[in-house]
């Protein structure tokens, strides 16, 4: 890797030191890694926050946690390739590896450049740098300014029978500067949005980064609404995938690396884009899909890979865990939903029959108050009816995405196991053209000798390097990962935080408004003589 | 008491008190204790226990039924069946899902139907109580000797319940009842107090069985949204003992909520059920013994009618003119009889009615304000730890 600017050149400024190293390392990474990213994503790509790159070290250090500007796992490699040139590289006297063990820690955030610090040190910042991640304060800073707004809405139906579709106007206002305009309004439809997905995937989720799943297709529910029923099940059914979809966008653009990304800068402001035909399930590119996901499963089950790193195993299992509660309680609270819908139409169904009951009765303060009863249980079926969608948008829906979202987190953990996969495979072949070469001195005539020798000294520098890239690969997944998961488990703190106290303040309103109903039916009730 | 849900005015009076002190749940069966205390001088004792069964209950209520003289009463209606069946098929069921879920689960669920059993087991035994009740109170039926052998004969009655011919016979007689019952209903009856009467048990009785159908169909979804709370409580716990971020003791106190809410919601229900469904469950059946009533006095005037009919005719030919005159005296007698009782049973029927409705009602509103005043500072004291524990 190239040198480690001081002097940063995005932010044109002396940014903090890690923040900056890590951009470029990571853009580095990126050049060798993508095999299919055209050249011009490449800069937008290697934009990553460099905040985030502040996370936990491995945790074969015996001490307290520690800061780990850069990756100071004994496995990984520091800063090289230091460029005396520079007269403002920090690193240019800095050790290749940096140790855990080394007693000369010093800060390393320092304001303002000080090219004159040397050795490059790290000091244990156990009181804000521990394991749970969300305790990054340059990050939560950055949050603070994340200035993007986007809405999904207005779903429009576009020509004719089984051709029809929707388009969905996505506006998105914002004051980012990589953004061309203020507020842009784009029409979309849902494919539109899968393609989206699958670009990103397809750029991002090999380095560990977890994208966002898309909303799911649904053929019934599509269907319903191309053929033209205008009846409620296909407006809910509209109204829940344009919650989705805005939702969809919203957690992408959420992602730093993400937003910069020039596909999505493209989905959202430019105008036209090309139609997205390999996001169909019977698509060339669809069937290519299905025979990766059964190619990934069944590798999945063959790789035996031997975990170092306890906190992988822990996160793991962690997700596994998350993942069937998860899954239980979508499936309860999507019953709760069932159930009150039910109950709302029996209270209306009642409310009716007490109506008609109060109607034949020829007690008249008996009959008033039968009637007053109706109109309160039906008032009643409409709180019930509003719960149930609160019950939905709120919580049901939530639940849905995370189930998703944590499948594209286990997709990263696999991801990094290929990762492990391909290093392993490469120093089995390592090692068995060092073998061939043992082998060469025995074997060979003479005269064919040199020529044999060259090219397997060829191999084995070829292999050498895939080995060292492959290495390079895993630690750099496995950094990108704890990130990654870091992030997400913030987000997820958060986004449940922030729905359940919403839900239950729609559950308290309920209440209120129970209270309310019953307290003017008591006087009528009273008032039977 | 539940008893009092549906006797509201009946006066606890010191010469004749009935009421179940004990009840016993055997597998397919339920032995009621029935206890009287009373000054009458016809019984042997002034307090005493027997025990029955509900066969002997139904038995009792057909004898009133059969019997000519009380035709100008409304008869009370008879306790349904103790019907434990659904309860029962809900514990075989849980036994049999007891691997898939959890031990907290397992244990909460039975524990919640055992309650419901013990619910239905309180309301089958208040309702044998109530019929009882009404039959103390009645000034006439109290004095039957059936019901006095009821209360006091220490050994089984005996009474076997219908065989398979007797009940094919009822069912036929019912039949032949309500074809019956139509025709008589469409003679105009000169009395214009029965007249308002039969229109307005007609469609009263219809609008309660409506009623009635949807209130457990309401109150049967409210059952399930709350089991549905408990199964999302238990899932709510797991995370929150399992997760590893700072939700762990969000998750914990909205577990913890949700188990309250859940109950209250559960009592909620129940609470709807006693006062609004078995309120008009009763009247349904009440309604149903009333226009009993005004069938019988139809069939006793049509009667009547003929024997008139039928007296002309023995005179015109001169014929039988004795046995038709007497045949008449006696209709005549049988309605007139029928007609005045039964006109202070509807009106009282009305009385007592309208009482149960709005004690009812009261105690139904009343009970929701508590819940829900309840539910929302559940709610609230919940909703202000968690905000504040940002």
């Amino acid at each position: 890797m190239s040198c480690m600017r001081r002097f940063c050149h995005e932010t044109q400024s002396h940014d903090s030191l890690h923040s900056c190293m890590c951009r470029r390392s990571v853009a580095l990474l990126l050049l060798k890694m993508s095999e299919e990213r055209d050249p011009a994503a490449l800069s937008g790509s290697a934009q990553t926050e460099g905040e985030e790159d502040l996370f936990v070290s491995a945790m074969e250090s015996p001490e307290a946690a520690r800061l780990s500007a850069e990756d100071i796992s004994p496995s990984s490699n520091g800063p090289r390739d230091d460029d005396p040139d520079d007269p403002d590289d920090l690193f240019a006297e800095a050790t290749e590896e940096v140790s855990l063990d080394s007693p000369e820690r010093q800060p390393i955030l320092s304001d303002g450049p000080s090219p004159a610090i040397t050795p490059v040190t790290i000091s244990p910042r156990v009181d804000v740098f521990d394991r749970s991640p969300d305790l990054d304060e340059d990050e939560e800073e950055n949050r603070d300014t994340f200035d993007i707004q986007i809405s999904v809405s207005d779903p429009e139906k576009v020509g004719d029978g089984m051709n029809a579709y929707m388009v969905y106007k996505v506006m998105t206002k914002t004051s980012l500067s990589i953004f061309s305009r203020d507020e842009v309004c784009v029409k979309r439809r849902f494919s539109d949005f899968l393609g989206l997905h699958s670009k990103l995937a397809s750029k991002y989720m090999h380095m560990g980064y977890i994208v966002p799943p898309a909303p799911e297709k649904s053929i019934v529910g599509m269907t319903k609404v191309k053929v033209g029923k205008e009846d409620l099940s296909s407006v809910e059914f509209v109204e829940k995938r344009r919650s989705a979809l805005e939702r969809y966008l919203l957690r992408t653009v959420k992602h730093p690396a993400l937003l910069k990304d020039p596909d999505v800068l493209q989905f959202l402001e430019s105008s036209e884009l090309p139609r997205a035909v390999s996001t169909q399930a019977l698509s060339g590119a669809g069937i290519l899909r299905m025979v990766n996901k059964a190619a990934d499963a069944v590798n999945k089950m063959t790789i035996k890979m031997n975990e170092s790193d306890a906190w992988f195993e822990e996160k793991q299992q962690q997700f596994e865990n998350l993942d069937v509660q998860l899954r239980k309680l979508h499936a309860s609270v999507e019953s709760l939903v069932c159930h009150r819908k039910e109950l709302s139409v029996n209270t209306a169904s009642f409310a009716k029959s007490a109506a008609m009951l109060g109607n034949s009765e020829d007690h008249t303060a008996l009959s008033r108050a039968l009637s007053q009863l109706a109109e309160v249980e039906e008032k009643i079926d409409q709180l019930h009816q509003d719960q149930s969608y609160a019950d939905f948008y709120l919580i049901s829906e939530l639940l849905g995405d995370y189930v998703r979202l944590i499948t594209a987190v286990k997709g990263v953990f696999d991801q990094r196991m290929k990762a492990w996969a391909k290093w392993q495979d490469a120093q089995v072949m390592l090692q068995r053209k060092r073998e061939a070469e043992a082998k060469l001195q025995y074997a060979s005539k003479p005269d064919k000798l040199q020529q044999a020798t060259d090219e397997i000294r060829e191999e084995i520098e070829e292999w050498e390097g895939k080995v060292q890239q492959g290495e390079r690969d895993f630690e750099q997944i496995s950094k990108n990962i704890r990130r990654e998961v870091g992030r997400f488990e913030k987000d997820r703190v958060k986004d449940f935080r922030v729905v359940i106290i919403k839900y239950l303040e729609s559950l308290v309103h309920t209440q209120q408004q129970l209270i309310k109903y019953w307290e003017a039916f008591l006087p009528e009730a009273k008032a039977i003589a | 008491m539940m008893l009092l849900a549906v006797n509201v005015d009946l006066q606890t009076d010191a010469t004749l008190q009935v009421d179940i002190s004990d009840a016993l749940s055997e597998r397919d069966k339920v032995k009621f204790t029935v206890h009287t205390k009373s000054t009458l001088p016809n019984f042997k004792q002034n307090e005493f226990s027997v025990v029955r069964q509900h066969e002997e209950f139904i038995w009792l209520h057909d004898s009133f039924v059969e019997n000519e003289e009380y035709a100008g009463y409304i008869i009370p209606p008879a306790p349904p069946r103790p019907d434990f069946d659904a309860s029962r098929e809900k514990l075989q069921k849980l036994g049999e899902g007891e691997g898939s879920m959890t031990k907290e689960e397992f244990t909460k669920m039975k524990q919640e139907l055992e309650a419901e059993y013990l619910a239905i087991f309180k309301k089958t035994v208040a309702m044998h109580e109530v019929f009882l009740c009404r039959v103390a109170a009645h000034p006439v039926l109290r004095k039957d000797l059936n019901f006095h052998v009821f209360l006091e004969y220490n050994q089984d009655l005996s009474v076997r319940g219908k065989n398979k011919k007797e009940r094919l016979e009822d069912f036929f007689k019912n039949v032949v009842k309500s074809a019956d019952g139509v025709l008589v209903a469409g003679v105009k009856d000169v009395d214009d107090f029965f007249e308002h009467e039969k229109t307005f048990l007609l469609e009263y009785h219809n609008r309660v069985k409506e009623a009635s159908a949807k209130s457990d169909r309401k109150i049967r979804s409210h059952k399930n949204a709350a089991d549905d709370i408990n199964r999302i409580a238990s899932t709510l716990y797991t995370l929150g003992t399992q997760d590893s971020t700072d939700l762990c003791k969000f998750f914990l106190k909205v577990s913890e909520l949700f188990e309250k809410t859940r109950k209250i919601e559960a009592r909620v229900a129940a609470d709807e059920d006693l006062k609004l469904a078995d309120l008009l469950k009763y009247y349904l059946r009440e309604s149903q013994a009333a226009k009993d009533l005004l069938y019988r006095r139809g069939r006793a005037l049509v009667d009547y009618e003929n024997a008139n009919k039928a007296l002309d005719k023995a005179r015109a030919k001169n014929k039988d003119v004795l046995q038709a005159e007497t045949t008449q005296q006696v209709c005549c007698q049988k309605f007139e009889k029928i007609s005045e009782s039964a006109k202070q049973e509807l009106i009282d029927f009305k009385t007592r009615r309208v009482a149960a409705f709005r004690k009812n009602l009261v105690e139904l509103a009343e009970l929701e304000l508590k819940h829900a005043k309840g539910n929302l500072q559940l709610l609230q004291s919940c909703l202000g730890v968690l905000k504040g524990d940002t």
